[in-house]
């Protein structure tokens, strides 16, 4: 099929309503902004509903409703903006709503900068709001991820009836590349359990309430064996050049893609570097980088924020190899050629793979 | 003494068939509700399901609960439950109301609720004119929590967190939302009633049943306050409270109808219907019709493409366009292209870029910062990354002159007055023309059609589409000629 | 008794198990025909009743009643064509 060159931003929305979504509730902010006027301009035009909401919070909390009416719904925000996002997301994983959220991040704290960092990875990754609950998040690196985990978004937030975020940043969400997507739309069926105003849903209910502690607790339990399914079936990762790697770098959205341009570059100059970027960041690929362990003698985590990436990449290998550094923030962008630098700075601390394979496995 | 056995008596009032016969949600006591004796919000809660009985719209309701004392809504009505986060039910209901547009869609909430956390929700809801049906207990307390201050406390009114009552400063006044919102278009019937004694509450009753009704007729907003007795948090008996309701409440908070226009509101029209599946991807502009054809066919093979270029100007100059219409040629030329732009302020205030990848490789990354090509529409943009150029790389810089600090040995400049240069060929907004026409013919890649296609997919007006024809063209000859200087 | 003494238009029936004993029925009750008894019921609550004579059927008693079911009223055919009996504002 042909391609037609797009924006990222753009293409999350028409990738949506071919998905099935009908409605978008949200609040401008850059870099996220283009979402919403796409939406603006196309659901109306498909039959779904688009409502620029008074603020962030209701707009989570419109996404709510929609979702409890049975309506796959969807918004769009940035690190500001998600922050007052989490109580509602906390809300939905209680209620157990499906909702995609596409985070297109930006500079933090506080106002920051509109400009390209990765710093909402805590707050989206290991849960922004209160409670035992996870958000399931997918993060695509190129503009063809923005459509295709999208698509791939609705199906899973349907399927665990949890949120589901895309955290993207601001330049995946900015930049133009060639995109298809697919040729027929699909129509969304109501869920069973939603509460549409009619005599067959009369009896459904849509809370996060339980007052009693054992009920509350069963609850959790059932949430957590959610997250547990979704840990084994939905774990997503992209390893480029890694089956010979000495160096496994570990990074993700436009990280990734510096980085592919550093492997090459690397792998010219002799150095054997490979890279495992996590497509999912909850369910994270511990198993990827245990496996991985077992012939790297190295991971560097290369992220555009303080180390959020860098803890669970230290978690999933939980000793069995060193974990190297390096970021960037503010809104600057690694350039491949400071992560070279990096990386054969690396190379050379790392004596050549002359250990015998037993003793290298026995540190797995 | 009457004698029953002789009368034919049937049910005037009784338990509404709204309400759940027994109340299995809760997890005991299911035969009662769970509100202290003489709570307001329990009549309220009768009134309702008398309402929706009388209207016969069960089936269709959807009650959107607060938090708060009235919570557990889902524990009492037979009807389509959802409950909200504090303060957010009207948001909630509002989406819900736009996804459902055949249901009754009720939220229910209180004054901390509504007030206070909730004020925005209320307002932008009230505003937007949602299809809803409000019920606004105010008890001038925050029950639930244990009776701290509300918005709606009253003057001098005491509270765990107003010991000493409420005092004007610095607590500020009692909020009086009824009026708030009436001072709003889109709302279509407001009104304020009490529990205070038999009157008001008739009145309350017919004011809930028309909030229902309104909906059921489609015509908007509908807002019913009830100052409402909490004799808990009072430290009153029901019958002390229901007094202190008409006695004191009523003075901070009169009764009546803010708002009616409900004779005058036409029904609303019933949504748009969709349109078919398979019109969806052409709607969205993602039909087969609407790819681009590709003239991949004229590419040279085997030929080796790898472009890297930076495109950097002031807002206005078309950078941004400039850099899409060569991604876009080299989309319909069959190979791998990437645009990258800044964006935020920047776009607004004064400097653009952009990046722009051309490859026949799947493109790594997308950023550039080491360009083979950097095209500056100004000096500032030429000194923010002349030093990046790549050795060997193009400058194409907009200027008489080139700075001569500028100057590099190892890189190669065409230097033009660009902007004059549209000028002269009709329009100096085709600057960034002439220089796409300079670095196409400077960097050899593009087949000439797949710029046409890229110019016709990117440009709307025809005579734009001419001049910029024009440009590009004569943007190559004045390369060409330069590089036969060389 | 006396010949003189009419029918009730309505009657009204307690459930002593929903009742909580807040009285407002007691206050709302235009003719005054229920009292609050001394019984305490499960909750703990003393329960009004009807005094068993006086009822017009108007209903105020069940609309300020919060209970949903604490009060069922009752009138007679005569009376039942009657949506809305008159009450009195106290």
């Amino acid at each position: 099929m042909r391609k037609q060159l797009m924006k990222g931003n753009e293409a999350i929305v028409k990738s949506a309503i071919l998905s099935g979504c009908r409605a978008f509730y949200g609040y401008p902010i850059t870099p996220a902004s283009e979402i919403a006027e796409t939406a603006a301009l196309y659901m109306p035009k498909t039959g779904g509903i688009y409502v620029q909401a008074e603020s962030e919070v209701a707009a989570i909390n419109m996404l709510y409703g929609a979702a409890a009416a049975g309506v796959r719904a969807m918004t769009a925000s940035s690190g500001p903006g998600i922050s007052l996002m989490q109580e509602g997301v906390s809300y939905m994983a209680g209620a157990e709503l499906p909702c995609v959220i596409a985070d297109i991040t930006r500079g933090g704290p506080g106002l920051g900068s509109i400009n390209c960092e990765q710093g909402d990875y805590n707050q989206v990754v290991k849960g922004g709001g209160h409670g035992n609950y996870r958000t399931l998040v997918l993060a695509p690196y190129s503009v063809q991820e923005m459509a295709d985990l999208t698509a791939l978004a609705f199906t899973l937030a349907e399927r665990y009836r949890n949120p589901v975020f895309l955290l993207a940043d601001g330049f995946v969400g900015q930049m133009m590349e060639p995109v298809e997507f697919p040729e027929k739309a699909i129509e969304a069926e109501t869920p069973r359990w939603a509460v549409t105003g009619t005599a067959a849903t009369r009896s459904n209910l849509v809370t996060s309430l339980y007052l009693d502690a054992d009920k509350l607790e069963a609850h959790a339990r059932h949430l957590e064996a959610k997250y547990e399914m979704a840990s084994r079936l939905e774990t997503r990762s992209e390893l480029w050049q890694t089956d010979d790697a000495d160096i496994v770098l570990v990074g993700y959205g436009i990280t990734g893609r510096i980085l592919k341009a550093v492997c090459t570059e690397a792998r010219a100059a002799g150095i054997k570097v490979g890279m495992l970027r996590p497509i999912t960041l909850f369910p994270f690929p511990n198993d990827d980088f245990q496996r991985l362990a077992k012939r790297a003698r190295a991971f560097a985590v290369v992220e555009m924020s303080n180390g959020q990436l860098l803890d669970d990449v230290r978690l999933a290998l939980n000793g069995a190899r060193p974990v190297e550094f390096f970021n960037r923030m503010g809104g600057n962008v690694p350039t491949h050629e400071e992560v070279l630098h990096f990386v054969r700075a690396l190379a050379a601390q790392i004596a050549p793979a002359s250990q015998p394979a037993e003793e290298r496995l026995a540190h797995v | 003494m009457s004698n029953d056995s002789a009368l034919n008596y049937t049910v005037a009032q009784g338990r509404a068939t709204s309400f759940f016969p027994t109340f299995e949600r809760k997890d005991e006591l299911q035969h009662a509700t769970h509100f202290c004796p003489g709570c307001g919000h329990g009549v309220v809660h009768k009134m309702l399901a008398r309402a929706i009985d009388e209207l016969a719209v069960q089936d269709r309701t959807i009650l959107v609960g607060p938090v708060g004392c009235g919570v557990f809504t889902y524990h009492y009505f037979d009807v389509g439950n959802i409950s909200a986060a504090h303060g957010r039910a009207s948001a909630v209901a509002s989406a819900v109301k736009r996804s459902r547009p055949e249901a009754i869609v009720l939220s229910y909430q209180g004054d901390g609720d509504l007030a206070a956390i909730g004020a925005a929700e209320i307002l932008h809801s009230a505003n937007r004119g949602e299809s809803i049906t409000v019920i606004f207990i105010n008890n001038a307390v925050y029950s639930m929590t244990g009776g701290q201050s509300a918005p709606t406390t009253l003057l001098g009114q005491k509270s765990t967190t107003n010991p000493e009552g409420r005092n004007a400063i610095p607590d500020g006044y009692p909020l009086h939302v009824s009026e708030l919102l009436a001072t709003l278009e889109a709302p279509v019937y407001i009104e304020r009633v009490g529990l205070g004694d038999n009157k008001q509450l008739m009145a309350a009753q017919r004011a809930i049943r028309r909030g229902l009704e309104n909906q059921v007729r489609g015509l908007g907003f509908s807002f019913i306050e009830v100052l409402a007795p909490c004799p808990t948090i009072w430290k009153m008996n029901a019958v002390e409270a229901q007094h202190w309701v008409r006695d004191v409440m009523e003075k901070t908070f009169p009764l009546g109808v803010m708002r009616d226009k409900t004779k005058e509101t036409e029904p609303r029209p019933a949504p748009a219907s969709a349109p078919a599946l398979d019109r969806i991807p052409g709607i969205l502009g993602v039909a087969e019709a609407d790819l681009p054809t590709g003239n991949a066919h004229v590419m040279e093979q085997g030929r080796e493409v790898d472009l890297e270029v930076r495109i950097a100007g002031f807002g206005g100059q078309g950078v941004l366009l400039l850099g899409e219409m060569l991604a876009e040629a080299g989309l319909d030329a069959g190979l791998e292209v990437s645009w990258l732009p800044s964006y935020g302020p920047e776009m607004r205030s004064g400097t653009s870029n952009c990046h722009v990848r051309i490859s026949n490789a799947v493109i790594d990354s997308p950023v550039v910062t080491s360009p083979g090509v950097l095209v500056a529409m100004n000096e500032p943009s030429l000194r923010k990354f002349d030093r990046a150029v790549r050795p060997g790389g193009w400058i194409i810089y907009n200027g008489e002159e080139f700075p001569a600090d500028c100057v590099r040995d190892d890189i190669h400049v065409l230097a033009l007055p660009f902007t004059q240069i549209a000028n002269d060929l009709g329009d100096a907004r085709a600057a960034n023309m002439v220089m796409l026409g300079a670095l196409l013919q400077i960097s050899g890649v593009l087949p000439r059609e797949s710029v046409s296609a890229a110019l016709r997919r990117l440009i709307k007006h025809q005579r734009w589409v001419d001049l910029d024809e024009k440009a590009i063209a004569h943007g190559g000859s004045l390369a060409a000629a330069r590089s036969q200087e060389e | 008794m006396t010949d003189t003494v009419k029918h009730d238009r309505g009657k009204i029936e307690i459930d002593a198990n929903e009742c909580k004993g807040c009285g407002l029925c007691i206050e709302a009750c235009p003719p005054k025909v229920i009292a609050m008894g001394d019984h305490l019921n499960h909750y703990g609550y003393k329960t009004a009743f009807y005094a068993g004579s006086g009822c017009t059927g108007c209903s105020i008693c069940f609309t300020a009643c919060p209970e949903p079911g604490a009060i069922t009223v009752y009138r007679t055919a005569v009376t039942s064509s009657r949506v809305e009996a008159p009450c009195a504002s106290n």
